[in-house]
């Protein structure tokens, strides 16, 4: 894991291997980043407005773990899109196949089963709130 | 057609996404900011903290994608960044825990 940490910080060890492609197929995978960056940045955005803007909630810190748990996601988000920015960039010079990922996926069903949790949240609110 | 500039203008399309990035960590650093604003000294330190990321980011991201040749990619900037993020997700969890106390 340390290994690959020092990898991402080293541009000559990356730039030893394959031939240096087209540099708009560099600028490609980068905007990706920037992109994957962009997604994790609106999650630890989304935690910080949660703390601040949700009312007090009736079960105890609940408010307090969706914030930190939104937080901890936007921090993975952040690190997994410099990881594969790095192996993206690899395979170009390399001329491999681009990695394969389920990070998408799996994302995409978190956000998906956290977006249902609130709907049914504020449906019982609104039936058993009145 | 002799300047050899990209018909795609992606080092101008690169500047921009930079651009929009630079501009979320900013959104993230004032809610960071308001959050952290309650008067007492941890609360400032960690907005202090926000702050410096904040200015680290935008000093180290606004020379990336200009120009219109072909650009400078990769280099140390995109791990710096990512750092810079994961430093202002963990000071965001440090203030919420910090109203649980």
């Amino acid at each position: 894991m340390w290994e690959a940490i020092r990898r991402w910080f080293d541009p000559a060890e990356r730039g030893s291997v394959g031939e240096t492609p087209d540099y708009r197929f560099s600028l490609a995978n980068e905007r990706t980043f920037l992109a994957w960056l962009r997604t994790g940045l609106a999650l630890v955005g989304g935690g910080l407005a949660a703390a601040q803007f949700l009312p007090p909630l009736p079960m105890s810190h609940l408010r307090e773990v969706i914030a930190v748990a939104l937080l901890l996601l936007g921090a993975a988000v952040a690190i997994r899109a410099v990881d594969h920015w790095a192996r993206t960039e690899r395979a170009i010079r390399l001329g491999q196949e681009l990695p394969a990922s389920r990070f998408p996926a799996i994302l995409a069903l978190a956000v998906g089963v956290g977006a249902l949790l609130l709907v049914g949240a504020v449906l019982l609110r609104a039936v058993g709130g009145r | 057609m002799s300047t050899g500039r990209d018909p795609g203008l992606q080092p101008e399309r690169t500047r921009l996404a930079w651009r929009r990035t630079l501009l979320t960590v900013t959104v993230v650093t004032v809610l960071a900011v308001r959050l952290a604003s309650t008067g007492d000294p941890t609360g400032a330190l960690i907005a202090g903290g926000t702050v410096v990321v904040w200015g680290a980011l935008l000093v180290l991201c606004w020379p990336r994608g200009t120009g219109t040749g072909p650009a400078r990619t990769g280099g140390r900037t995109l791990p710096l960044v990512t750092a810079g993020t994961v430093v202002l997700a963990l000071l965001g969890v440090l203030l919420v825990l910090r109203g649980l106390g």
